[in-house]
Formats: C-alpha cells, sequence, structure tokens
C-alpha cells in the first residue's frame, strides 16, 4: 500500500449564518477570470449557493471533483419540512446538469481554494463573506492511503 | 466593447408579441450613467406628455444601474420608471435584492416594455432567448407565489423573479412589484398590471466586463469590509429594538395622532421576544455585506420579509401592535401593495366610516373588530369589489370620487401621493423644500445627507463635521456648526442642504446603489460609505469613461431636470408643490413661498419651476428647450 501526504485546506460553512447574499459567488468568479478580474459573472464561480427562498434555505456549495457519469444512488434530504432531493447539494460537476461548469466552454470548474499562493487574507468567498457562513481554517496534513489501481490518478491529480 | 454595463436594451412590444435586442449609444451613458437616468432619457423621447399610464404606448423600463453586477458592493438595484396613474406623473421606483445584477448578466442593461398583451403573460429571459408565455395559470398568484411557480415551471432554481401580486392585475394604484427580497412601489405595479404583464423571469450566465478590473476589485474589497463593520450603514432597523423614534414621533391612524411616550422598556422588551420567536434569519440584496431584511414565520401565513419602516406602518394606521404587522404583511405582500401608502388608505376609509360619510353598507359583512377590519379592506382593495374599487385609487382620487366632504379627509397627499405619516410642529426649511418639490413622491427617496436635526452643543456639532468624509463642500460644516434652531438656516443652506439630498439618490438611482449605505443614510452620524468623492472613481474603473466630481453632479443635474421635464410636459406647476396644511403647526405662508422661489432660482427654474432656457442649453438639453418653446411652456 503506498501514502501521500496532502495538504488540507478547508473552508467551514455555517448555512445558518447565510444571507444569500451571493458576494462569494461575485468575487471567485473575478478572482479566477483571466486576466484576472477582467469579468464578473457568478455562473462561473467556484461556490454556488443553493437558494430557496421559500423554505429560507441557503447554502453554499464549494464544487469538487468533476465526474464522468451522473450517479445512480439518490438521496433525499428533509429540511424545513421540504424535502431536497438527488443533486441538490452535490459539490460535483457533472454531466446531468449545468452547475460548476463554465456557461460558454462546458468546462468543469473546482474550487482550488483560491490556488497557490493563498491570497493575503484566506480565499476570496471567505474574504467577502461578511456573515461569518464561510470560515477559513488552518491547513493541516493528511496522510492518505492508496490502494494500487488508484496509484496512477492519484499522483497525476497532484 | 462596453465596461460596467452591456450596452444593450431588451425591447418588448407585448401588443405584438416580439422583442428584440437593441444596442444603446455609449454616449448617453456618460451624460445620463444608466438607470433612472437612461431611463428617463427613453420615456422623453418616445412617450408624449399626452400619453395616459393606461395607454399601450405607455412605456414600463426596468433598469439596471450603471454599477449592478460589478464588485462594487451594494449595487444592486433595480429601477422602475413608467407614468403613474395615481399621480399622471412621472413614477420612479427601486427595488433591493437579486433582479437587476441577474438582468445585465442576462446581457441586458434595461427591459422596455411597450404595448399590451391580449391576454396575461409573463415574460422569460434566458440570456439572449426571449419568450413570451402565458400566464393564465398564475392568475389570481401572489408575488412570491408565482416566483416559486415559474421556478418550478421553468425547472430552474437560478432564475430571478419580479411579479405582480393580485393588486396588480386588478390596476390598484398601490400595487407594487415584488422580487426576492425587494419590493417596487410608487406607481409602476398598476401600469404593469395594465400590459397584463404577470412576471419576468430571468436568467443570466454571461460576463460583465470591468475597465479597470484589478483596480476596481481592490478598491471595492476595501469598501465591503468597511460597510460590513459600519454600524451607520445598512438598515439599523433591523438590529436597533429600540424603535420610539417612529412611535413616538409618527402620527398613527390615518396621519393623525402623535402618541408621545407611547414607547416602553416593557413594551420593547415584549415586541424583542416576538420577532426573535418568529425571526427566522436576516436576508441581504446581491453582494452587499449588510442584512436588513428580517425574515418572518408567522402562524398561517406566508413567510415574508421587510425591512425599514415598512413594519410599522400597518400597526400604527391600525392602532394595534407589532404582532398585527406580522400577521398582516405576508398577506399584504403576496397581493403585493406598497406598504407605505395602503395602511393609510384604509385608514382613511374607516375615518370617512366614522365621520358618517361612508356607511355599513359600503363595507358588507365586515368584522367588527380593527383587525379584522384592515384586512376585510385590504381584500376588497386588491380585488377592487365594492367600495374597495374606489379605494384602490388611492386616498386623493378615492376621497373625490366619494364626494360628501371626504376630500377634508385627504389631508397628508402632495401630488396626490400619500406622504409619510408625520406631523411636527415647526417648519424645518430644507423638509418644507424637499416635501413640495421633490419628484420621487415619498421623502424617503429624497431626504439622507445632511442630519435631519441639529446637534445640541457646539462641542458635539465638531465632532460631527471632524471626518465628515461625505460632505461634498466645506460650506456645509459652516451651516451645520451654526445650526442651533430647526427652523432657523440661512435660506442658501436650506437651497443647498436639499439640492445635495436630491443629488444623492439621483445618483444612487442611475448606478444601482442602495440608499442605505448611500444616498439616505448620511443624515444619521455622517457616516456613508459612498459619496461625490469615491463614487467618481468607481464609475471610471467599472466602466473606463473618466468621471470627476463635476462631471458626476452635472449628470445628476441632468438627470433631475429630466424628470421635471417630464412632469413639466405633462402639466406639473408651481401650484402642485405644496407640502400638506398640517404637515408643521406653525407655518409662514410668505417666508416659504420666499423659500420657493430661492429654490427655484438655485435650481435654475423659473418662478412656476419650469427649468429655464439656459439652464436647459448649459446642460446640454436644448431638445427639451425647443420643445418647450413649440408647447409654449417656455417663450422663445
Ligand atoms: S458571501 Fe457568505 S453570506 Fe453571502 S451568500 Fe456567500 S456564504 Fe452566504
Ligand atoms: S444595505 Fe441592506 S437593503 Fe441595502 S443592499 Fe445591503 S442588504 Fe440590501
Amino acid at each position: 500500500m503506498k501514502t501521500i501526504i496532502k495538504t488540507i485546506k478547508t473552508i467551514k460553512i455555517d448555512p445558518l449564518k447565510c444571507t444569500g447574499c451571493r458576494a462569494c459567488e461575485m468575487a471567485c468568479s473575478t478572482f479566477h477570470a483571466k486576466p484576472q478580474f477582467r469579468i464578473v459573472n457568478p455562473t462561473r464561480s467556484r461556490i454556488r449557493v443553493f437558494w430557496d427562498e421559500e423554505n429560507d434555505v441557503y447554502i453554499p456549495i464549494l464544487a469538487g471533483e468533476y465526474t464522468q457519469a451522473e450517479c445512480n444512488s439518490r438521496y433525499i434530504i428533509t429540511m424545513n419540512k421540504k424535502e431536497y432531493g438527488e443533486c441538490s447539494f452535490c459539490r460535483s460537476s457533472c454531466p446531468s446538469r449545468d452547475l460548476f461548469k463554465e456557461p460558454d466552454s462546458g468546462i468543469a470548474l473546482k474550487c482550488d481554494v483560491c490556488g497557490e499562493p493563498m491570497p493575503e487574507g484566506g480565499p476570496m468567498c471567505v474574504q467577502w463573506c461578511a456573515s461569518g457562513a464561510l470560515t477559513y481554517a488552518p491547513e493541516r496534513t493528511e496522510e492518505i492511503e492508496l490502494a494500487e489501481e488508484e496509484v496512477e490518478e492519484g499522483v497525476e491529480e497532484l | 466593447m462596453r465596461y460596467g454595463e452591456t450596452g444593450f436594451n431588451l425591447e418588448v412590444d407585448l401588443s405584438q408579441g416580439k422583442s428584440e435586442k437593441v444596442e444603446t449609444d455609449p454616449g448617453l451613458t456618460e451624460l445620463h450613467l444608466g438607470g433612472q437616468g437612461t431611463a428617463d432619457k427613453i420615456l422623453w423621447d418616445r412617450v408624449p406628455g399626452e400619453v395616459e399610464a393606461f395607454s399601450p404606448d405607455n412605456l414600463l423600463i426596468f433598469s439596471t444601474g450603471l454599477l449592478d453586477g460589478t464588485p462594487v458592493p451594494g449595487a444592486n438595484r433595480t429601477i422602475v420608471n413608467t407614468f403613474s396613474p395615481m399621480t399622471n406623473l412621472h413614477a420612479h421606483s427601486v427595488m433591493g435584492g437579486f433582479f437587476g445584477p441577474e438582468l445585465k448578466y442576462a446581457g441586458y442593461d434595461k427591459i422596455v416594455i411597450r404595448g399590451k398583451a391580449p391576454d396575461l403573460v409573463y415574460l422569460w429571459i434566458d440570456n439572449d432567448k426571449v419568450e413570451i408565455r402565458d400566464a393564465g395559470h398564475l392568475r389570481g398568484k401572489g408575488c412570491h407565489e408565482t416566483a416559486e411557480f415559474v421556478r418550478k415551471e421553468l425547472k430552474q432554481d437560478k432564475v430571478q423573479v419580479a411579479a405582480i401580486g393580485v393588486a396588480g392585475e386588478n390596476r390598484v394604484y398601490m400595487a407594487s412589484i415584488d422580487s426576492s427580497c425587494g419590493s417596487a412601489a410608487r406607481g409602476p405595479g398598476p401600469v404593469m398590471g395594465d400590459k397584463r404583464l404577470k412576471a419576468i423571469a430571468v436568467r443570466g450566465t454571461k460576463d460583465i466586463n470591468i475597465a479597470r478590473p484589478a483596480e476596481l476589485f481592490d478598491v471595492c474589497m476595501r469598501l465591503n469590509k468597511e460597510l460590513a463593520e459600519n454600524p451607520k450603514v445598512g438598515d439599523w432597523m433591523a438590529t436597533d429594538e429600540d424603535d420610539s423614534f417612529h412611535h413616538d414621533n409618527f402620527a398613527w391612524g390615518n396621519a393623525r395622532t402623535r402618541r408621545r411616550g407611547f414607547w416602553s422598556k416593557e413594551l420593547q422588551d415584549r415586541w424583542t421576544n416576538l420577532k426573535y420567536q418568529h425571526m427566522d434569519r436576516q436576508r441581504g440584496c446581491y453582494n452587499c455585506p449588510k442584512a436588513c431584511h428580517n425574515v418572518i414565520s408567522w402562524p398561517g401565513r406566508k413567510r415574508f420579509s421587510y425591512k425599514c419602516y415598512g413594519k410599522d406602518t400597518y400597526h400604527m394606521a391600525a392602532f394595534q401592535e407589532l404582532d398585527f404587522s406580522y400577521d398582516i404583511l405576508g398577506v399584504a405582500q403576496e397581493y403585493g401593495v406598497d406598504s407605505y401608502s395602503t395602511p393609510q388608505v384604509i385608514a382613511f376609509a374607516l375615518e370617512l366610516l366614522e365621520a358618517g360619510i361612508l356607511t355599513e353598507k359600503d363595507f358588507p359583512g365586515m368584522p367588527a373588530d380593527i383587525r379584522g377590519r384592515f384586512l376585510y379592506i385590504l381584500e376588497r382593495i386588491v380585488r377592487r369589489e365594492g367600495i374597495g374599487d374606489i379605494l384602490a385609487n388611492g386616498v386623493y382620487h378615492a376621497a373625490r370620487q366619494i364626494g360628501k366632504g371626504a376630500e377634508a379627509y385627504d389631508h397628508n397627499t402632495v401630488k396626490k401621493f400619500e406622504q409619510l405619516p408625520i406631523k411636527l410642529k415647526k417648519l424645518n426649511p430644507p423638509y418644507f423644500l424637499m416635501i413640495a418639490t421633490g419628484e420621487k413622491m415619498s421623502i424617503t427617496q429624497i431626504e439622507g445627507s445632511f442630519p435631519q436635526d441639529p446637534l445640541p452643543t457646539r462641542e458635539q456639532r465638531e465632532e460631527f463635521v471632524r471626518n465628515w468624509i461625505a460632505c461634498p463642500d466645506d460650506k456645509f460644516k459652516k451651516w451645520f456648526l451654526e445650526w442651533e434652531k430647526r427652523e432657523v438656516l440661512p435660506m442658501e443652506a436650506s437651497c443647498a442642504i436639499t439640492d445635495w439630498n436630491e443629488a444623492m439618490h439621483y445618483i444612487d438611482d442611475s448606478i444601482g446603489l442602495c440608499g442605505f449605505v448611500s444616498a439616505f443614510r448620511g443624515q444619521f452620524g455622517g457616516r456613508t460609505a459612498y459619496h461625490v468623492w469615491n463614487i467618481p472613481q468607481l464609475i471610471t474603473l467599472a466602466t473606463g469613461l473618466d468621471f470627476d466630481k463635476d462631471k458626476l453632479w452635472k449628470a445628476f443635474q441632468r438627470n433631475r431636470n429630466l424628470v421635471r421635464a417630464l412632469n413639466v410636459r405633462r402639466g406639473m406647476r408651481r401650484k402642485d408643490e405644496t407640502p400638506p396644511a398640517d404637515h408643521w403647526a406653525v407655518r409662514d405662508h410668505e417666508y416659504e413661498q420666499k423659500l420657493l422661489d430661492a429654490y427655484y432660482r438655485f435650481k435654475g427654474w423659473n418662478k412656476d419651476g419650469i427649468p429655464t432656457k439656459e439652464t436647459l442649453d448649459a446642460l446640454g438639453m436644448d431638445y427639451i428647450r425647443k420643445e418647450f418653446e413649440q408647447r409654449g411652456i417656455l417663450t422663445s
């Protein structure tokens, strides 16, 4: 079994504090624009706020990995007496929906925690979030065991 | 390439069922900025003075502010302009929330709507794809209920929807247009209903270009932090539980009764408990670090949110307590009515009943208790049933339709529009001017930069003017330092203060800034985040157009005179610029008229309040001058 050391950067989310302002989306999209800050477009953001005004539910979600196929398991979460199913809170960009994809090219978007070096003051979404819904936890490292067949892919990704 | 703005408007003809994306003239941005400014230019060019509010030729314009959708925090307003059936004058309305930025991301600065649909429709704007869809199934639905339906129907949760409720469908003059936590009052709701446009749904996934990106982002990041930490911006009423200011000083019922000493510690504790028992959270508007909207769940009602004085108007009109406002707001917001005018109209009706001008026969089946009565009359108004059909035209028109002395009960309107219920002893000269000459119809859309009252000691005043960054000119500091009695201010000061106050609103309403971080908030503490010193820089960095304080001020003057010209063309004159007779107890007609003369001169208007030839020419608006000469409004 091979192991690798991974640096883990964590953004903590407290959805009950979220005001639904979407400043995080604005900031992320323009920070990642090329050239930087040249455009603003929340659809290109790697953080999107799940937004259900009717039931007062606002949940910031950070883009995770691209997945090649829609998953075939399903789950349902019940909140404030309403059922949220399917993909509501999923982090993946996936063929079955257009969340976390560039609107023009369809290229998958993924949160890189604002890349290297980390901007002074922390990730952009955290810096713009005034409500305290987003906070940045100090970096930590994790030792991860890789199964043989995953080694290649895992290394490639690093 | 255009920066900050998209450079395109969406033209919609509801009679023909057609829409078209039209490129706009970049020169107009330099002259009028965007938002209300460029909308009013369209109204001037395309809606002749004779066109009535309910004519298919009237335009209904939804504008984004010039800075909406850029990183500028608190730039998120949707500005709605048209001509109002209530006043037959220019209607100006602003709503917060998310609609404006979404529209911009869809690739449009404005939606310009003309004509009338044959039957109820809604507009679906998905970037470049625009559809006019049947809305028969949405008839009778509430504003927010409509938004939910539309989102489900389109299978789009990230769609922003602006909708009218039953009141708008029935062309109730107090009808609003609601979107998310925002509500556009003061005129456009009934026009949207008249055009049979139930809702507009918009989804935008396009880029907004920024001219000087890194610099703008840097400034905005600092502003965002400053706004977040600054207690003098945002809505203090969202968190401050002491609301003695409105309850002890404003007038209750049909703007009649002051209840000094009403507020108490016991009441405050009780109301605070009530609020926190029912409040789900506080919400903000797009890209703003403040959270001004209290979201309330009230048993048996639809969840609603309120901001500012909107939480007091119903219970004060009904002589009730906060729980009554909580009970009725969820209902009223779904019906889509303005929470400033509507409670006054209902209180007016009950006063007429008490006076015997209306009788029980006018209110068949009305409950005996006051709360039941308010809900009953609200219901009649939004459906235009029975007496509700008359009351739905607002206090001014209803009083004249009812007659029999009802006119005397219309004591709180200016230009046929219900004013805030404030009755004071001594006249505050800038307030006289603002109430008399304001064309945004509500004082909340005019006041805001210079404090409402003097501070008691010289030391306090000195402290106030120290670091008064928003102050555009040192003369205001001098006047404030010397100001001791509310009613005593030099005439020149009263004119300049009124001008500055309204300037900031005209600027906000063209660039999309919220008054709570800008124009409205300077008066309480003087520490507003936006002012004539930093706004030009933000415009320059976002749009690439060079702006400085003087050029910004010129754009304000242009936009101000444009509104005046629109209204003068529709017949508004000096005689209409009269505050309610009982607004102040102590009046001095001669002084007031001199003040008005001085203000007209200050503004470059003639004795009748009409912009002079020189004023119009200096602002490059000779096209208005020419039309005024042709119509004999000005002599050539
Ligand atoms: S910036 Fe913060 S409060 Fe605003 S939507 Fe994002 S997570 Fe919520
Ligand atoms: S200050 Fe309040 S009302 Fe204004 S934009 Fe921010 S959250 Fe909305």
